[in-house]
Formats: C-alpha cells, sequence, structure tokens
C-alpha cells in the first residue's frame, strides 16, 4: 500500500513543527519475493478516468549482498526550513520492458521530474548528465555514478504493456547519499490512457517519502474557461489534471457559470449556473454531465455553494429581497434551513474538515470580514481583525489553516490565518488575486490571478504556503474560479 | 394591448435601431421575452411611452457609489420617472439587473449586485409600481459596462438597469 495520506489524519502536526522522519514504510532492507505482494484493488472510479486497477508493494528482492545496518535514509526536506534549497534527484527514462513500452518509458519518467521539480522542492539532474544507465529495474544501482553527478535521491523505474492493453509501472526510490532505499518498491496496473496517473502517483510517493507531507499530484481542477472580451466573457465549466493536462468542457459558453466545487468523492461539481436566467445553485455528475438546480427555491438567487466534508449537504448563499444570508441544503430530504439572519451580506461558506464548523464572510461590522460559526447556524465569532476586507475563507483539509482573499489599500492579496485568526501571512499580492482553494496536501494554494485594464484577463496560480514558489498555471485559456478535488483513488 | 404592441412593433422596426439600450446579458426569463437590444415598444425617443424614452431620456440606470446600495438624490429623481412611466405603461414588465465593479470577490459582488437591484425595486415598489411586475438579478462584476480599471470605469459599472419587456407580470 503506498504511504498513509497524512491529509486524512485529523490532528495533523502544525506545520511548525519539523517533521521528524520521513514517511516511508519503514521494513526497506528486508528481503520477499515478488510474488507474495499485497494487492489492493481499488473501486471504479468515473467512466471518463483513467483506471488504476491496482497498487502493489514490490519488497526488495534483488538487492546485492545483506544491508549494513536497517540504517535511517537521510534524504528529508522540511517544507517550513526557511533555508530550504531545492534537493537534487535524477530520474532516468524507465527501464521498457518490451517494445510496446518504450515510448510511455520516457514519458513516465518526464511526468515524474515535472511533478517533483514545479514544487520549487526539488531539483533535477539533466538525463544527459547522468554517467551511469539502468539497463535492468532489478540491477544493483551504482550509487558511486550518482554521487559524482550531485544527485541525491535516484527514481527508477519499468513499464510494461501488456497484450490485453493494461500497463504494469514500477518505480523504486533511493537515498543516493546513504545508499539506501527509501521505501518499498511500487507496481501500478492500469489502462494505457491512465499512464499519466500512474506518474503522478510515482511522484506522490516519493514527494510524501522525501517530504513527511501527503501526497497530490493525482488529483483533478476544476476551473471556469474564460474567452471573448471583458465585457462579454464567455464562460464554460472545466475540469483538468492538477497540471493542466487532459481538460475536459462540462458546460456549453451560453450561460454563465461561476465559482465550482467538488464534492468530496470529486464525482460531481457544484456551482453557481445562469442557464435559467437567473443565478441558481446547481450540481452537475462529472460522468453524466446531468444537471440539476439544487438551490434557490423560493429564493431570488442562490450562489456560492460547496459541499459538506461528507457530501450529504449544501451550503450556500441565497439571497431574498435583496439580503444574503446562509442556508444549508440536505441533499437526501432535499430539506433547508436558514443558518444566518442577519440584514448584512453572509456569503463564501466553507465547512471545516471535519463538518462541525462553518467559516464565512459577512459585511456585519461594516465591511466584509471572517466569521466562524457552528455548522447548524448561529451567531459567528469574528476571526479577521487586520487591516482591509476579508472574503472567500476556505479551511484547509489539513485544519490548520484557513486560507482568504484579502484586499486592502487597493491591492488583492491570498493569505492564511490559524483556524483562531492569528499568525495572519499573506502570500501574494497583485492587482487582483482572489478565490483561493486547497491543494488536497493543504501544502499548496491555487487561486485566480487577474491583470488590469481593458485587456485584462484571469489565469490560475499556484503559490506554496510558505509563500515560495510561485508559478502560473498551465490552461487553454483564460481561466479562473479553481477548485482543488480530491486525491484520486 | 399585445395587438397594439405588435402594430406598434413593426411599425418601428426601422426606427428603433441604434438605441443604446441596456446590457440584458444571457437570459432574462422574466416578461414574454428578454428586452435586449430590441426596440419593441411604442415609438421613437420623441414618444413619452416608448420604450426607446424609457431609457434615453427618464434613464434606464443608475449609478452607485464604491460598495453602497443607497440611492442618490439623482437616483432617485431618475426612478421616480421610471416609477412614473411603468405607471402609464401597464404592459410592461421590468428585470433590475445590479452590477458590480471588478473591485471585490465574484460571491461578494454577486450580493452587492442583489442589494442594489433591491434597493431600485423597493424604490418603484414605493413610487406605486406593482411588485408582481418586477424582478431583480444581479451579475455581480461579470457584466463591466466599461472596461478599464480606473475609477472612471469602476463608476459607470455600479450600476442598476431596467431592462423592460412586454407583459404583465406575474
Amino acid at each position: 500500500m503506498p504511504p498513509a495520506p497524512p491529509y486524512a489524519r485529523l490532528s495533523y502536526p502544525a506545520p511548525k513543527a519539523k517533521v521528524e522522519k520521513p514517511r516511508h514504510s519503514g521494513d526497506t532492507g528486508r528481503r520477499r519475493r515478488q510474488d507474495t505482494k499485497e494487492v489492493s484493488v481499488t473501486p471504479p472510479l468515473k467512466s471518463f478516468l483513467p483506471k488504476l486497477i491496482g497498487i502493489v508493494l514490490l519488497a526488495f528482492a534483488t538487492l546485492g549482498g545483506p544491508l549494513s545496518a536497517p540504517a535511517e535514509a537521510q534524504l528529508r526536506i522540511t517544507i517550513t526550513d526557511p533555508t530550504l534549497s531545492p534537493m537534487p534527484f535524477a530520474v532516468p527514462a524507465f527501464v521498457a520492458r518490451n517494445a510496446e513500452a518504450s515510448e510511455l518509458a520516457g514519458d513516465i519518467a518526464r511526468v515524474i521530474s515535472a511533478d517533483l521539480t514545479n514544487t520549487g522542492l526539488f531539483r533535477e539532474i539533466p538525463q544527459e548528465a547522468h554517467i551511469a544507465r539502468i539497463g535492468s529495474f532489478d540491477a544493483p544501482v551504482q550509487f558511486s555514478d550518482w554521487k559524482a553527478v550531485n544527485a541525491q535521491a535516484l527514481i527508477t523505474g519499468s513499464v510494461l504493456a501488456e497484450p490485453d492493453g493494461r500497463i504494469v509501472v514500477q518505480f523504486r526510490l533511493y537515498d543516493v547519499v546513504s545508499e539506501q532505499p527509501l521505501g518499498e518498491g511500487l507496481q501500478f496496473v492500469g489502462t494505457r490512457d491512465g499512464w499519466r496517473r500512474m506518474a503522478h502517483k510515482v511522484a506522490d510517493a516519493a514527494y510524501s517519502r522525501i517530504t513527511g507531507e501527503g501526497p497530490y499530484f493525482d488529483s483533478r481542477v476544476v476551473f471556469v474557461s474564460e474567452t471573448g472580451p471583458k465585457d462579454a466573457r464567455q464562460k464554460r465549466l472545466a475540469v483538468m489534471d492538477y497540471d493542466g493536462a487532459n481538460v475536459q468542457y462540462l458546460t456549453s459558453s451560453e450561460s454563465i457559470v461561476l465559482a465550482p466545487r467538488f464534492s468530496p468523492d470529486g464525482s460531481r461539481i457544484i456551482y453557481t449556473g445562469y442557464e435559467s436566467g437567473f443565478p441558481q445553485v446547481t450540481v452537475i455528475d462529472v460522468a453524466s454531465l446531468q444537471k440539476q438546480i439544487v438551490g434557490g427555491v423560493d429564493q431570488n438567487m442562490s450562489f456560492a455553494p460547496r459541499f459538506s466534508p461528507d457530501g450529504s449537504r449544501v451550503v450556500y448563499s441565497a439571497e431574498v429581497s435583496g439580503n444574503t444570508d446562509l442556508y444549508a441544503l440536505d441533499l437526501g430530504s432535499g430539506q433547508t434551513s436558514r443558518l444566518t439572519s442577519a440584514p448584512s451580506i453572509e456569503t463564501a461558506p466553507s465547512f471545516s474538515p471535519d463538518g462541525s464548523r462553518i467559516v464565512f464572510e459577512s459585511d456585519r461590522s461594516g465591511a466584509p470580514q471572517l466569521y466562524i460559526m457552528p455548522a447548524g447556524g448561529g451567531e459567528g465569532e469574528r476571526i479577521s481583525f487586520g487591516e482591509g476586507r476579508y472574503g472567500t475563507p476556505v479551511w484547509s483539509p489539513r485544519e490548520d489553516y484557513i486560507a482568504f482573499t484579502k484586499q486592502n489599500a487597493g491591492r488583492f492579496h491570498i493569505g492564511v490565518m490559524r483556524t483562531d485568526g492569528s499568525e495572519e501571512r499573506l502570500l501574494t499580492g497583485a492587482f487582483l488575486d482572489e478565490g483561493p482553494t486547497w491543494a488536497p496536501n493543504g501544502r499548496v494554494v491555487m487561486f485566480t490571478r487577474e491583470t488590469s485594464g481593458a485587456n485584462g484577463a484571469p489565469a490560475l496560480y499556484t503559490v506554496d504556503i510558505t509563500g515560495r514558489n510561485l508559478q502560473r498555471a498551465a490552461t487553454p485559456a483564460a481561466a479562473s474560479d479553481p477548485a482543488w478535488g480530491p486525491l484520486l483513488q | 394591448m399585445k395587438t397594439t404592441a405588435l402594430i406598434l412593433m413593426a411599425t418601428l422596426a426601422l426606427t428603433a435601431c441604434g438605441d443604446r439600450l441596456g446590457r440584458g446579458g444571457a437570459g432574462d426569463g422574466f416578461g414574454d421575452a428578454g428586452a435586449g437590444a430590441g426596440g419593441f415598444g411604442a415609438g421613437g425617443v420623441g414618444d413619452p411611452s416608448s420604450v426607446a424614452y424609457f431609457q434615453q431620456t427618464i434613464g434606464d440606470r443608475i449609478l452607485f457609489a464604491v460598495d453602497q446600495s443607497t440611492l442618490s438624490p439623482e437616483a432617485q429623481t431618475i426612478l421616480a420617472g421610471q416609477a412614473q412611466w411603468m405607471n402609464a405603461n401597464q404592459g410592461y414588465t421590468a428585470l433590475i439587473e445590479g452590477h458590480a465593479d471588478e473591485q471585490g470577490t465574484r460571491e461578494y459582488n454577486l450580493a452587492l449586485g442583489g442589494r442594489r437591484a433591491n434597493a431600485v425595486r423597493d424604490y418603484l415598489i414605493s413610487q406605486g409600481v406593482s411588485a408582481t411586475r418586477m424582478r431583480t438579478i444581479s451579475y455581480g462584476k461579470e457584466r463591466p459596462l466599461q472596461i478599464c480599471s480606473t475609477e472612471e470605469c469602476y463608476s459607470q459599472n455600479r450600476r442598476s438597469v431596467t431592462v423592460l419587456a412586454a407583459g404583465a407580470g406575474v
């Protein structure tokens, strides 16, 4: 099994605390035959998603000689270390175990490299510089050749294309300095069109073992694709892999769509749509593209929807006679309940990961600020007290932070604060940054950055929770309102 | 009334082009048809019962201060004229659009546009226009009229627009 996703733990250590140990599975030196592996078969995914059929642990059966002590690998990155410099790593083209796999063997290595490099935490030793050639996945690694090119981490792998169309990808991760494997080898079996997912799984395993953080590369992002001039923008819902690959459009551009968000299992997307002529909370099934209006019964306008962490409820804003409040809809019973009753604007709600509380935006104090209330409704306790206006709060899947948009002195920022409002830090600043969304591991935030002026257009950006590694995300056209989906299974 | 309107529409098809109309945007489902950029209704600008007169002489839009939905004295004057026109021309419904400038988050601006549209609706009701003839919609910052990123444009974008459609209301 891959390492347990740390983000799923409710009491994850605070990011300030150093991660003491890489989260590898420990028994790296044990000798086991390959045919005694555990096999875990994943449940079926959405029909359009390439499937990963199985993930298998590979023991290191062929390492030459007994390993010295069960030596503790030294390879580690502590993401919050302010002196961090990118770790040099090498990922030679995977070994093609048959001719049909030769093209994939190189492509998979490229995707793994891009995943790791784009984090800003790793630096690839280019393949031209490699001295060693990996001719066989099971041959002993010549560590001296990798030390000579200053690689600290080494990823090796193989690809086999089966006659039935499936592909089998194997990988191992090594700490070059201590000449030790880091965690066990893994084997993925899937359909050929799922090769990018398998590459992301490999990169996720390497990232998690070295940083101790949860994985996030094998995930998707829903966003609004934008075309046309600023005063006649056309908007469509689209989903893509987190790295911009495999873009699929879910709606036509005939009506406005805003602020989509995934259901916790990734099978549905909830958004604000104008298809009826008026803004209404709408759910679209990602596989069938069936749409259903779920909000706004007897309400003039419903918007800003978000699923509860268990997917059973939706919290959203509705405007009645000009006044916007928060409501909850139980998807099973269809019952709507009102969560706030104030003459001010209450909007942009987001559940805590345990579903017990909701953080939202309200201008009850005279300007928009952030508040937290119980998930059943209530007064709400204000948590933002800095200068400026705060909006679009989003609770981290790790529970430790709330990301938000801040508008102050003519500029917009993406920031994070503790859930009690303390330790506010601004990660970005620009003419117009808004709408943060968390990567599944709670370490990276994606958001919309719009440029100013008549030709201004939005694009998606990512930034690390430390404020480092600001990057523009790849999208086919202008794009806004990203929402990160769950880690795929 | 319907027959009259149709005849008038036919006679005015030639003259109504080129009117500067409210930007209805996608799909306003209120009334018989989207008002859009058509020239339905009576008369040119010179005809006080015409939609063109409503749009241009009375004024179909009012502007708001930053973050505000309160009606300025100028706005109230325009809206009083709108109410008077609607009271005199019962064959129309109104879709009142609320808009915001781009300074602000998407969802907050939707709510703000809702506030603005309803401030207009409430004022028109206070002037005797039946609530059943009006509906509001917010476009937030999605449909700017002016596209520069300075106050000159922002002030034009913080608006509400009263878009007429032929019909009796609900």
